[in-house]
């Protein structure tokens, strides 16, 4: 099993859930993210004050898979996320030791 | 009026066989032309009282949820219940004080500076109109519309002190400004025998027709004094400290623009033609201020902000104020384009040449809003509009302002301009000084980091999680 972390462009989100709803994943998280990579800010005016506004927000998906599912995935997620330009995002991917269903002790891939 | 009296007339004409034929007739005519006369006078009443117990809502309306909501916006998420706070508890303090003393010392007979006791817990201020103050409507209406002008004033120098102010220190420190500073300023320029009342034959008879010296000038700079005595605010100004949310202010701003009829426009005291001339006034100052501090943004920036185009509208309605019942239309239009530029560049440039913390630019707005308005105010007042001035013989209008002649008004509004800076930087200098003494002003620095809400109120403005 692998965990797979996706840093992807908020207007990405729906793009990616479909593509991954299509290929049999439908167990995730999303959170909702500040950050940045080489992407620059912007600025913004209050009053005359200028404030550099370089925390950008992100949505980051995570997700634990079956490892035969992995790159199919991971491929997923490129083509519906990129956009050719800076601040696309990132996927990372993690060993994961186990995983356990709450609502019935069942572990291991049939868990997930 | 004129077609009363004519068909009055017109009654007796007709009654006159009646009357010479049966003596009984004569008495119940003069009797029903004396109850005419009485209906007549509720009927004004009744339009002027319902005009200006509306204007008194209006005018609360700018406090809460007005003000609140505008300067709420402006601050940090953690501090935006603090600033709420501080223009509610001052809802409530300053009514009950007003009711206690401050009605007296403002509008009670007394010196040219100050009323005395006469109208304490209001003794005497009853539903018969005081013909001095405003002639169809009871005392007691007026004693409320001016209420909520005391409300409304010490509300705007808490933008000065925002985020770093003791809520105790806040509450005492106001009650007394409100003693020493309002209702001294309000009685100079308002009450009777006041020494700048143009209405009141007062020495130097200030134009002011709903409080640009009395509210603006007074809140304006004595927020000024507040923010150099108090100091910055922990991390300022290297940190940013962006509004955090904006939207909050636009309603909030919003709601000043409309209150702000009632706060102009029911200074007229009546639902009269001036009370049309101050209503519209008012609304051509306010957009003629937005568009220009929003065209200088856009200049200055390459866009126009929301923040900017609702902050021109208010430095546009603070210097329409002194002026909204003396100009003609098309002077309130210019007094806001003037109004609008000049407070952006005191925001903008002036606020950082002195380096000081005025947090939500009370003193930017109305301190210098109502210091120049209060001078515009001289030069247009327009006795077409007001005659305010009468010829003490003949009872015929002279000249109010400059574009009529009379450039010496420039040099009372300058008085009352003064008088106005100097009481609120001494008393505001004074009060200060004793209430750091007795309760100490700022906050703990730890207790700034970590938000007022939670420090001083032990609340969280918002708890989107639950």
């Amino acid at each position: 099993m692998h965990k797979i972390e996706a840093v992807i462009q908020p207007s990405k989100l729906d793009a990616v859930k479909d593509a991954l709803v299509e290929i049999g994943i439908e167990g995730m998280t999303i959170l909702e993210a500040r950050g940045h990579g080489r992407q620059k800010g912007h600025t913004e005016f209050y009053r005359g004050r200028e404030y550099t506004v370089d925390l950008l927000p992100k949505i980051k998906l995570e997700m634990v898979v079956p490892d035969e599912l992995v790159e199919k995935a991971v491929q997923a997620i490129l083509s519906s996320a990129r956009t050719g330009k800076i601040g696309d995002g990132k996927i990372f991917i993690s060993k994961i030791d186990d995983a356990i269903r709450i609502r019935n002790d069942e572990r291991g891939p049939s868990a997930l | 009026m004129r077609r009363y009296i004519f068909s009055v007339l017109l009654g007796l004409t007709l009654c006159c066989p009646v009357l010479v034929a049966q003596t009984p007739a004569a008495a119940s005519t003069s009797d029903r032309l004396s109850k005419l006369e009485a209906q007549v006078a509720q009927a004004q009443s009744s339009a002027d009282n319902a005009w200006m117990l509306t204007s008194s809502a209006l005018v609360l309306m700018m406090t809460g949820p007005g003000l609140a909501l505008f300067y709420g916006g402006l601050v940090r998420k953690k501090n935006v219940l603090s600033v709420m706070m501080q223009s509610f508890a001052m809802m409530a303090i300053i009514t009950v004080l007003w009711a206690l003393v401050n009605y007296s010392l403002a509008f009670g007979p007394g010196t040219s500076f100050i009323g005395g006791l006469h109208n304490v817990f209001l003794r005497g201020v009853g539903l018969a109109p005081d013909p001095d103050y405003a002639a169809t409507i009871p005392l007691q209406t007026f004693m409320i519309y001016q209420l909520m002008f005391a409300i409304i004033t010490p509300a705007l120098v808490t933008g000065a002190f925002a985020e770093r102010m003791k809520f105790s220190a806040m509450a005492l420190f106001l009650t007394l400004w409100s003693i020493v500073v309002y209702s001294p300023m309000a009685h100079m320029v308002w009450g009777k025998g006041g020494l700048l009342n143009a209405s009141l034959g007062g020495r130097f008879p200030t134009l002011d027709f709903a409080g640009g010296t009395v509210v603006h000038i007074t809140s304006g700079v004595s927020a000024l004094v507040c923010a150099l005595y108090l100091g910055k605010r922990v991390g300022y100004p290297r940190e940013a400290m962006p509004p955090h949310s904006v939207v909050l202010s636009f309603i909030g701003a919003c709601l000043l623009w409309v209150g702000w009829f009632g706060f102009n426009a029911g200074s007229a005291l009546g639902s009269s033609p001036l009370a049309t001339s101050a209503f519209v006034n008012t609304h051509f100052g306010a957009a003629a201020a937005a568009l220009s501090w929003a065209l200088a943004e856009w200049i200055r920036n390459g866009k126009p902000s929301a923040l900017g185009a609702i902050s021109g509208s208010v430095a546009g309605l603070v210097a329409i104020t002194p002026a909204a019942g003396f100009v003609q239309p098309f002077s309130a239009i210019l007094i806001g384009l003037i109004a609008g530029a000049f407070c952006y560049f005191m925001v903008i440039k002036v606020k950082s040449w002195f380096g000081y913390d005025d947090s939500l630019d009370a003193f930017g707005v109305h301190g210098a809003g109502g210091t120049i308005g209060a001078i515009l105010t001289g030069i247009f007042a327009s006795s077409l509009i007001n005659p305010i001035f009468k010829d003490a013989k003949t009872g015929t209008p002279l000249p109010s302002g400059a574009i009529e002649g009379n450039w010496h008004q420039v040099g009372n509004q300058l008085v009352g301009v003064a008088i106005a800076w100097v009481i609120s930087i001494v008393g505001t200098l004074v009060l200060l000084k004793i209430v750091d003494v007795i309760v100490g002003l700022r906050v703990a620095p730890d207790d700034e980091v970590e938000g007022l809400d939670l420090t001083q109120h032990g609340e969280e403005g918002y708890d989107f999680a639950s």
